[in-house]
């Protein structure tokens, strides 16, 4: 009797508690393994070098006996800072993730546009092509240019065959080589928001700028483009926040000739063993991407609201 | 007018497709090249194929992939779906800001970012608790677990927007519990949206190389970091050879997952008429 | 203003300002507009009724310039308009979903069309207020088209659409988002807004009643044709076929064999009993020929006691009553079999009894033989 009341007693407290179960095993998975980690690495971030292991010194230092004494170093920020090594890498991953976002979006636009326009079987067919390069490996469609782009690649033999060069030209481990593979793995994310957008565009309202006199290219610009927006905005972040921290593609196709913050972090980390440069190099990369990654937090969560 | 722009739209995408997919058949080709440099044709063979079957780094390569594949997609499955039905049907509690936040600050985080983050984690751990003892498929898995279920949780959030809170009021108002309703309506109405997550996690997590690159130790070497180690140094005819095996088998399962899909939607299509 | 310019129609050699010749549009294998033929005439209110998918909107669309049909021209105001691109007509159009801009104020939908024609911005300015006070929407125009009603859209989609003064506009479907006491009120302004305008109308619905509130004349469009083109009224009293006779109005239809012929009085017997009823009417049927007899539900009289003024006279059982305030619709079974619909006036107050028509009463049912319609097949 007593057993079964409590059973009740507990069970009545989980229904009424249920929201809090639901959202709180995923809440605590997130705050333990992707908020926590994050406090670490600013926490290391603020320590110093040293050869130990853990190669950095601790915040709290208890050594003194008593009341620990609190050592925060802001050392590697201004190493950092001070070295243009670093802030010319942060600019140039800046400005590839840049190029590469607008030629993406100067790509998928179209592309995304002439889907929409698609009609029945043949949409779903080019859909499914878009998506079907998104499921095959990453690391994979990165090599297959290594192959298309190298000195004796086909790329070069072509080019040679049909006589616009002589002899081979430097296409891999260049800077041209990372343009092409940020915009050849990041293309279906530009696409794809893009389509989601332009396939709820009511027709009608294209249709109503030509009937009020706008030409073709007047209706694109004052109409098709602006309606379009929020899919160019989620697009363009989808592609420019995780291509600012790439470092596959730099690392196989722009070799050492092409700077990314995201090799600088890799090897400081694994050839350099200097943990807390790294970290401050995360901490920094975090801090020029927090602005556009809660813009496209937004865009998100205002594309949510529209659709409730 | 109209067929000019339909001609640049045409044009367009033909393009496109052709920048998609013309590096991946003409890696998919020199994997049946005899010669031992990838892009100077040397003849058909499939050499690569038997050296590639007979290599144990790469069978247990593979199989640790998978197992770690599995074991995320069925976790990040479980977790981004209390994840998703949270942002979608809990609309206030404690810290749903910062909920958010953590679900979509995955999808664009950088990986380098996440994996130093989850490693210097785990060390910390292992020093003032004594876990994880050694880092491996463990770590990998929890690691792939943190990010794609951020994805899960986008599929089914979504999934639940379109769809009313009709069915689960009525469960309600006919007497069920919470969960209950949570077990016999809201679940089964997601089941095609898990199906996705699922698949989506398995993928993500088989290609995924810089985070497991952080977060593995020594002795667990997953698929993609062993491709990466052979690669870094140049093409290998025999890496032609696996892409080829791996983006056949991925297109296949695609293809079919494509095509079960517009069946079941012409179905319903012709049951609405 | 004499008769022959307020209906150009009805005489023979007027120019027409809208003239469609033999116009067909196919879709693939699927014929939307079937080699039509019409005529519309300047100031016109024109109505294309029809149900879904008969082809109204189709035909409403290659005037607009959305499609192009597949043979046969159409002009207006004496241009060729076949090949011109919308933006080159000088037709606008009423979307059924309204079509506003969403990311635009209200102002800029309505100046929207100016600008693209390079009207000056004091121009501008001026004609989009003029046009906010025709349809009385001065004090909105900050705002956006979702912080309006929708009866508040729906003029800004009217004023968006004037605002060029075109030469013909187009409404597709103009009030059927709008709830039944707005549509009432609002098909008045529209009459009176295209009354001031001076614009021809062609407006494009399914419901038969607001046709003929609205429509100077009226097309029937059925599977891609035209059924029957007329006024009103024409219409209403000499519907041409059964489709049309139960589309416009409701009518109940008698299957009927010609028995006897005096010029244009007819006598006809009822199909399976020998019913004889007398109809005048100028159809080419002759003795012998199978027909139907339809006659609306309103031109029926009913009552308790016989109606000897009526040249027809039914006896019936009432089956069913529905009460509707200002009339009554019975439901009749009469001595030979068919089942006639009666609209009545509710002349006398309920309470009064005696005098009400109640379930299962044994009532009289007349109709003069003018009201009685002989339909063609």
């Amino acid at each position: 009797m007593s057993i079964s009341k409590t059973h009740a007693g507990f069970g009545n407290w989980l229904q009424s508690r249920w929201q809090t179960v639901v959202s709180g095993i995923p809440f605590f998975w997130l705050l333990l393994f992707f908020l926590a980690p994050f406090f670490i690495v600013l926490k290391i971030s603020l320590a110093e070098s040293i050869i130990a292991s853990p190669p950095f010194t601790r915040l709290l230092d208890w050594s003194g006996g008593g009341l620990p004494t609190l050592k925060v170093s802001i050392d590697n920020f201004a190493y950092m800072w001070e070295d243009s090594l670093y802030v010319r890498t942060y600019l140039s991953s800046l400005k590839i993730a840049f190029v590469s976002t607008v030629l993406c979006l100067l790509i998928g636009y179209p592309m995304a546009y002439a889907i929409v326009k698609a009609e029945g079987t043949t949409r779903y067919i080019l859909l499914l092509l878009i998506i079907l390069p998104f499921w095959t490996s990453f690391l994979l469609r990165v090599y297959a240019w290594m192959g298309l782009l190298a000195d004796q690649g086909t790329l070069n033999s072509f080019l040679i065959w049909i006589g616009v060069i002589e002899k081979p030209i430097r296409l891999l481990y260049s800077q041209f080589a990372v343009y092409v593979g940020i915009v050849y793995t990041y293309l279906p994310f530009m696409i794809l928001p893009l389509y989601a957008n332009m396939e709820k565009l009511d027709i009608s309202l294209q249709e109503a700028a030509a009937d009020l006199g706008a030409k073709p290219v007047a209706g694109f610009f004052t109409v098709t483009l602006p309606l379009t927006l929020p899919g160019i905005i989620a697009g363009s972040l989808l592609v420019f926040i995780p291509a600012t921290g790439e470092f596959v593609i730099p690392d196989l196709l722009g070799g050492g000739n092409v700077l990314m913050i995201g090799r600088v972090l890799y090897s400081e980390f694994n050839a350099n063993h200097d943990w807390p440069v790294a970290s401050a190099v995360a901490i920094a990369l975090v801090i020029v991407l927090v602005v556009p990654m809660m813009l496209y937090h937004k865009v998100q969560a205002a594309e949510a609201l529209r659709e409730s | 007018m109209k067929a000019g722009r339909s001609r640049f739209l045409l044009g367009m995408l033909c393009f496109g497709f052709a920048f998609l997919y013309v590096p991946i058949i003409l890696m998919m080709i020199y994997s049946f090249n005899y010669s031992k440099l990838v892009p100077v044709w040397g003849g058909f063979s499939t050499r690569w194929y038997s050296e590639l079957f007979q290599s144990e780094e790469v069978w247990n390569a593979t199989m640790l992939s998978l197992k770690i594949a599995l074991l995320n997609a069925t976790f990040a499955t479980m977790l981004g779906t209390l994840a998703g039905i949270a942002l979608a049907r809990i609309h206030k509690f404690r810290g749903r800001t910062l909920f958010t936040g953590m679900i979509s600050a995955p999808l664009v985080m950088p990986e380098v970012i996440t994996g130093l983050s989850l490693l210097l984690l785990f060390i910390t751990l292992n020093q003032t608790i004594g876990w994880p003892a050694e880092r491996g498929i463990t770590t990998i898995t929890i690691a792939h677990i943190t990010f794609s279920m951020a994805f899960v949780a986008i599929i089914i959030q979504s999934r639940l927007a379109g769809t009313g809170q009709d069915l689960e009021e009525a469960a309600l108002d006919l007497g069920a519990k919470p969960f209950r309703v949570l077990w016999d309506i809201t679940l089964p109405q997601l089941a095609p949206g898990m199906v996705a997550g699922w698949l989506l996690a398995f993928t993500l997590s088989l290609d995924d190389l810089v985070i497991a690159s952080f977060v593995s130790g020594p002795g667990a070497t997953t698929l993609p970091m062993l491709i990466y180690s052979r690669i870094r140094l140049g093409l290998r005819p025999d890496i032609n050879a696996l892409a080829t095996i791996i983006i056949l088998a991925v297109t296949i399962s695609v293809l079919i997952a494509g095509w079960i899909m517009l069946r079941q939607q012409r179905q319903m299509q012709q049951r609405e008429i | 203003m004499n008769q022959a310019s307020a209906y150009p129609w009805r005489e023979a050699g007027a120019t027409p300002f809208i003239s469609i010749k033999n116009v067909t549009k196919r879709f693939g294998n699927f014929t939307a507009v079937d080699d039509i033929s019409l005529d519309i005439y300047k100031g016109e209110l024109f109505g294309l009724l029809g149900g879904s998918g008969c082809g109204k909107t189709t035909l409403l669309r290659m005037l607009a310039g959305f499609e192009t049909p597949t043979t046969g021209s159409i002009s207006i105001d004496g241009a060729d308009m076949t090949d011109v691109p919308p933006y080159e007509r000088p037709v606008n159009m009423m979307f059924q979903s309204y079509a506003l801009f969403p990311h635009m104020s209200v102002e800029k939908n309505i100046a929207y069309g100016l600008k693209r024609d390079g009207v000056k911005g004091a121009e501008v300015k001026e004609r989009v207020a003029d046009m906010l006070s025709m349809v009385e929407l001065g004090d909105f125009g900050k705002r956006k088209p979702r912080q309006l009603s929708g009866g508040q859209r729906q003029r800004v989609a009217l004023a968006r659409a004037l605002v060029k003064r075109p030469k013909v506009l187009l409404l597709d479907e103009p009030l059927a988002a709008l709830d039944k006491r707005l549509r009432e009120q609002t098909q008045f302004e529209l009459m009176n807004i295209q009354d001031r305008t001076g614009v021809t109308f062609v407006v494009v619905t399914h419901d038969q009643e607001e046709a003929m509130t609205l429509s100077t004349r009226i097309a029937v469009m059925d599977a891609g044709k035209f059924m029957q083109i007329g006024e009103p009224a024409d219409i209403y009293e000499n519907p041409a076929t059964r489709y049309i006779a139960n589309f416009i109005g409701s009518a109940n239809l008698i299957p009927v064999t010609v028995i006897d012929r005096q010029q244009d009085k007819l006598r006809l017997q009822h199909e399976s009993s020998d019913t004889v009823f007398e109809a005048i009417s100028d159809q080419p049927a002759a003795v012998g020929d199978n027909t139907t007899l339809a006659l609306r539900p309103e031109k029926i009289l009913i009552d308790k006691s016989p109606l000897p003024d009526c040249d027809n006279n039914v006896q019936g059982t009432v089956k069913e009553i529905a009460y509707l305030g200002k009339i009554s619709t019975y439901r009749v079974v009469t001595a030979f079999g068919e089942t006639l619909e009666v609209t009545a006036p509710n002349q006398v107050r309920t309470s009064g009894a005696g005098h009400r028509i109640e379930w299962d009463d044994q009532v009289y049912l007349g109709w003069s033989s003018y009201s009685a319609i002989l339909l063609s097949s």
